[in-house]
């Protein structure tokens, strides 16, 4: 059984939500990536989303694209993040990772040799943003094959037909985007969330984690309350970008995480 | 022929819909549309009353006498897109997509811009359907140009400055499908040229289609059969594929795509797609990219604002590995002697973008017979292009 399908089981069985954590890898730098990610799970985080920088990041608002930025001019690339994630696991032996990512920096090192490269660095699933279910057949096929879970979108523009499609291309779990947009803290939560998560939940079978424009604990826990759990991404990215030091950052990560982890436990 | 794109806006290998889930439905929605209205009477023969009425279609096709004679080779025809309303092909887009936008019920029309005329084009089309217009723009290129800007500004339409990664066209691109990301309900994305997810490709190319089979038309009209030779500049390829479409399938026309050169292919600083790329997939389509071995998108560098993308449309991507169509480059300098050259000699002033495909006729035509003939493509005008460049 795949480490995100324990780690999601494990927190419904006790009626509990699961907390996705994101951050872009190699920002400020990718030495001080594996001690943040330790310290989002220190705090309460059960499942780490790995952001891999991008040239042209069109989903993501400013926040992400400034993190981005200062990724690549260190001369961060997939490689040098999947080199990486081997330290990261030596801290969190049992935390699920998620490459995240767009689709190509991965076409670029092809599906097959990508696989095998996620795998050997015990990486867990892969979310490709800017890549449909209709265009996955290959991908799927050589992600499988190395036993690696891949995670797809839906959104609110997505009808029943592709909420299935997303569903049966899905293992892991479902990323529900709550909102039309990009990705960036927002003060307030989407009115219509209500009514498209329980066309959401009737649909698709796999887990549903909620992301996008969650920022803080009340709307994280606002949020999971229809879902198995939330996503945190630009909130976090904008702490590291705001710490006088990786240090600070660990510290104010850890915190931060604790706050969501109680507000979701509550 | 085999009909391209294929029903998932695949071209050979090339094309398709890489876009995040919440553009998915609105490409699907847009290509529901577009298949209706393209098959639908009423809605074509408006798009033409604009074409002829307002845009002034047909464009002549120019003998260029003078310049034939300079070079003393291939005899030089010139289709005149630089003539039409708003001073470039790329209007014939814009009216056809603002229009469906119409017919749509959106009411926000939003344009990436490079050179600044598919801005206009839009901006224009945008005025005269009564619809509200934000073009996105790099700030390098609002600076280079500027009058556009003011066009743009002058025909209604808000114009936002790009100020992330390179501050020309592929960043405007990005922004633009980050606004529409975010407004995918009362927003219409007019996309300038023939790329993206399917179906703008296939869009863009049926809209410029007018170019080449008016020229078919008018030149055989003029010399009583078909040209040796076609030529276009290429960014993302809308005036070259609108060119070259319906002719595909006359097997003795030979067909020339001039990319730009930049500085020159050896130090990178270009935008020649051909000459320096591998596969990858930008702003929604699997294409020739210009990127390094990390997979991350490559700044590019030309002379000319509408040439500067690293990316190329999938269709011309397949006629490339087809051998269909030749790619080539012109560089920053001779693009700009070519400019020169032809406001000398033909009395025509033309965009930069336009001035790569005479740049490469300069050097082709002088090889040919005298017999022989080359059909280019003058996709603009170079009013734009005169700021800081001639006292």
């Amino acid at each position: 059984m795949s480490r995100l399908k324990n780690t999601i089981e494990a927190r419904n069985a006790k009626g509990q939500k699961s907390f996705v954590a994101y951050l872009t890898a190699g920002d400020p730098d990718l030495e001080a990536t594996p001690a943040l990610v330790h310290a989002l799970v220190k705090g309460g985080a059960d499942i780490i989303e790995l952001g891999i920088p991008f040239s042209d990041p069109l989903a993501d608002g400013p926040v992400n694209q400034r993190a981005a930025e200062r990724a690549l001019l260190r001369g961060v690339s997939l490689a040098k993040i999947l080199e990486a994630v081997p330290k990261i696991r030596a801290l969190c032996p049992t935390t699920p990772l998620v490459v995240f990512s767009y689709m190509n920096p991965i076409y670029a090192m092809g599906f097959e040799r990508f696989a095998e490269k996620a795998k050997a660095a015990s990486v867990d699933g892969v979310l490709v943003v800017d890549l449909p279910p209709e265009e996955s057949l290959e991908y799927r096929r050589l992600l499988k094959a190395q036993g690696l879970d891949t995670i797809f979108l839906a959104s609110p523009t997505s009808n029943v037909e592709r909420l299935t499609l997303v569903d049966q291309c899905s293992s892991g779990f479902v990323y529900y985007v709550s909102r039309t947009g990009v990705t960036g803290a927002q003060t307030s939560i989407s009115q219509s969330l209500d009514s498209e998560m329980d066309l959401v939940r009737k649909t698709v079978k796999k887990p549903v984690m909620v992301g996008f424009g969650v920022s803080n604990a009340a709307q994280a826990a606002e949020i999971s309350a229809k879902a198995d759990g939330v996503i945190i991404g630009s909130a976090i990215v904008k702490l590291i970008e705001n710490a006088k030091s990786a240090n600070d950052a660990a510290h104010e990560l850890e915190a931060f995480a604790r706050g969501i982890r109680q507000a979701l436990d509550a | 022929m085999e009909q391209m794109p294929d029903s998932s806006g695949y071209y050979g290998r090339f094309g398709g819909r890489f876009v995040p889930e919440t553009l998915y439905g609105p490409v699907k929605e847009l290509e529901k549309a577009y298949a209706f209205y393209s098959k639908d009477q009423t809605f074509q023969d408006e798009l033409r009353g604009y074409l002829f009425d307002y845009v002034g279609r047909p464009t002549p096709l120019s003998f260029a006498k003078r310049l034939t004679e300079h070079l003393g080779g291939a005899q030089i025809y010139l289709k005149r897109e630089d003539l039409t309303h708003t001073g470039a092909h790329k209007i014939n887009n814009a009216i056809g997509q603002v229009l469906l936008a119409k017919k749509m019920g959106k009411t926000r029309i939003i344009a990436e811009t490079g050179a600044g005329q598919h801005g206009v084009a839009t901006a224009t089309a945008a005025a005269l359907f009564g619809l509200q217009c934000v073009v996105y723009m790099g700030s390098v290129d609002m600076a280079r140009q500027s009058l556009n800007v003011r066009r743009m500004k002058l025909l209604g339409a808000e114009v936002q400055a790009v100020e992330s990664g390179s501050k020309t066209l592929k960043d405007a691109v990005n922004e633009a499908m980050r606004d529409w990301v975010g407004n995918v309900d009362n927003t219409f994305y007019s996309l300038g040229s023939a790329l993206g997810p399917h179906p703008y490709p296939q869009m863009v190319r049926d809209f410029h289609r007018v170019i080449g089979e008016e020229a078919r038309k008018q030149i055989q009209a003029a010399i009583g059969r078909l040209p040796d030779e076609l030529v276009a500049c290429v960014g993302g390829g809308s005036n070259a594929i609108g060119l070259f479409y319906p002719f595909l399938a006359d097997k003795n026309v030979t067909m020339t795509g001039v990319e730009a050169g930049g500085y020159g292919i050896e130090g990178g600083k270009h935008a020649a797609r051909f000459s320096g790329g591998a596969l990858g997939v930008l702003h929604g389509a699997l294409t020739y990219l210009l990127q390094d071995e990390n997979g991350q998108v490559a700044e590019t560098h030309s002379i000319s604002a509408g040439l500067d993308y690293p990316a190329v449309g999938p269709e011309h991507s397949y006629l490339h590995e087809s051998g269909r169509v030749t790619y080539t480059y012109a560089t920053d300098d001779e693009a700009e002697a070519a400019f020169r050259l032809l406001a000398r000699l033909e009395g025509i002033i033309p965009a930069l973008e336009s001035a790569h495909a005479i740049a490469y006729a300069m050097k082709k035509a002088p090889t040919m017979g005298k017999e022989k003939v080359m059909l280019l493509n003058l996709s603009g005008r170079g009013d734009k292009d005169l700021e800081g460049r001639f006292a």
